[in-house]
């Protein structure tokens, strides 16, 4: 997870103009996770580990540590909801949606 | 510094500035009074003279478009429409502006519907005049092919880095064939250089975006970056014309003034009305009448200080629109001229809106302004501040 960037903004002498981003990969400074209504919740003892939600996520957003998902990236993830409907586990899935409570 | 006669149409006179231009890409959709530009622009290129993309779409909106796209993947881009046609590639206007692509634009000056009228005005460029495009005004065929060749260095300077538009009136300039100097084709290619852009889609070494989603935390620093490139642009188009004076022998303003220095009245002016102007203004100079024009070359940016200046020793002043701003007092340029006078002078300045939809223009119209503007110098009194010059009653 990146570091939340303190300080300030640049002024627009700093700036490289029409809006061009000369930075590749920098969308990952940038939290996205403020939009969400739903965010979903990933159950560790439920999860069999098939990556459907990984390949599925439209933002990257299912964490994989040593090759093995370990949860959701919060800063980025939108609240699509995605990643719970595609979750092939029964009864229960693996990933449920709950309504964010502030 | 080697030059030629040639009689070419105005439409002609753009096609083969764009030729010596060469540019990368044009993306282009016919248009009247625009249609013989591009055809004689294409022929070159099918006959192989240049080497230009053509690019052909299904309307204006996709031609800006297009452009967008080459000018932000690193290429020099062309394209040029009329009246409606702009009217369709206008939100992409806005756009390549904003993206700071320096693409350049003939704008064969036509009215805007409705009713339906392909003949010419103003009000198809008074329209997109705050979009960010620089707007450079011809008299005529010579002076067509003059500002096309140096808008591209204006539009290409970093520091400036917005599109232009090079403007002249539909059919009375684009269909009409005059004499004009061309210059020579290498001397052509070595003044307009090459474009070297500080940021580019297809540098696969240096990845950039272009079109982020920019929201309150940067637009507004980026609208700021334009107003200063904006301004900027002033000391370029007076180097880039400094610069163009070695190629054509005479060196070219914001502004162009007539008779103007020892004036006592004058009309202001854009475009092909100046040229039939100076001959009124000759006649009633022979009568003793000091009468002077102020010609407006440049539009965008707006030359302020250049124009109270020019015209400050002046008793009385008619400002000429070929566009009505249909703000329920007058025409967009008589709005900025009057502006530009506000604490600065009491000069009395009126207003006549003229030839709409190619209503033409002739000397008894002009010689009605100067005996009118005459009595406002004389009486200093102001009957009317804005007339319909030519419409019927």
């Amino acid at each position: 997870m990146a570091a939340k960037e303190n300080k300030r903004a640049p002024g627009w002498k700093e700036m490289p103009i029409g809006g061009v981003n000369p930075e590749a990969g920098n969308a990952v400074k940038y939290n996205t996770g403020t939009w969400r209504t739903f965010k979903p919740v990933w159950f560790n003892d439920r999860c069999i580990q098939c990556y459907l939600c990984w390949i599925n996520c439209p933002d990257v957003s299912i964490l994989i540590k040593e090759g093995k998902v370990a949860g959701i990236d919060y800063e980025h993830c939108k609240g699509c909801g995605i990643c719970a409907v595609v979750c092939p586990v029964k009864p229960k899935k693996a990933i449920e949606m709950v309504k964010e409570e502030k | 510094m080697s030059k030629k006669l040639l009689a070419l149409t105005g439409n002609d006179a753009a096609a083969y500035a764009m030729k010596q231009i060469n540019p990368d890409v044009v993306a282009a959709y016919p248009i009247t009074p625009q249609t013989s530009l591009m055809e004689k622009f294409a022929q070159y290129v099918a006959d192989g003279e240049i080497d230009t993309e053509v690019v052909l779409v299904e309307s204006e909106h996709s031609a800006m478009s297009a452009c967008v796209g080459a000018s932000a993947a690193g290429a020099r881009v062309m394209t040029a429409t009329s009246s409606q046609g702009l009217a369709l590639m206008w939100e992409v206007c806005y756009i390549a502006a904003g993206y700071r692509l320096p693409i350049v634009m003939p704008l064969v000056n036509r009215a805007l519907s409705g009713p339906i009228n392909i003949h010419c005005d103003h009000s198809d460029a008074m329209g997109i005049r705050d979009s960010g495009w620089v707007q450079i005004w011809s008299e005529n065929a010579q002076e067509v092919y003059d500002n096309l060749l140096q808008a591209i260095k204006i539009a290409e300077d970093p520091e400036v880095m917005l599109p232009v538009m090079v403007n002249y009136d539909g059919f009375i300039i684009s269909h009409a064939i005059e004499n004009l100097f061309v210059y020579d084709d290498a001397e052509t290619k070595s003044f307009v250089g090459e474009y070297k852009p500080k940021y580019m889609l297809l540098d696969a070494k240096k990845p950039v975006t272009f079109g982020t989603f920019d929201l309150t935390d940067y637009y507004f620093e980026h609208r700021r970056q334009m107003a200063e490139g904006m301004r900027n642009s002033k000391k370029v188009i007076s180097r880039v014309a400094k610069e163009f004076s070695k190629i054509c022998g005479r060196e070219y303003g914001f502004l162009e003034g007539y008779k103007l220095d020892d004036a006592e009245v004058a009309i202001v002016a854009l475009g092909s009305t100046v040229g039939t102007a100076r001959a009124v203004v000759d006649e009633l100079r022979a009568k003793g009448i000091k009468a002077g024009i102020l010609k407006i070359r440049v539009f965008r940016p707006f030359p302020e200080e250049e124009i109270a200046a020019s015209l400050k020793h002046l008793k009385a002043i008619a400002v000429l629109d070929r566009a009505d701003a249909l703000n329920a007092v007058g025409g967009p340029l008589f709005d900025e001229v009057r502006a530009a006078f506000y604490n600065k002078s009491n000069i009395p300045l009126v207003n006549y809106v003229y030839g709409l939809g190619g209503r033409d223009m002739g000397l008894d119209d002009i010689k009605r302004v100067y005996s009118e503007v005459s009595e406002v110098a004389k009486t200093g009194k102001i009957k009317d501040l804005v007339t319909y010059l030519g419409v019927r009653d």
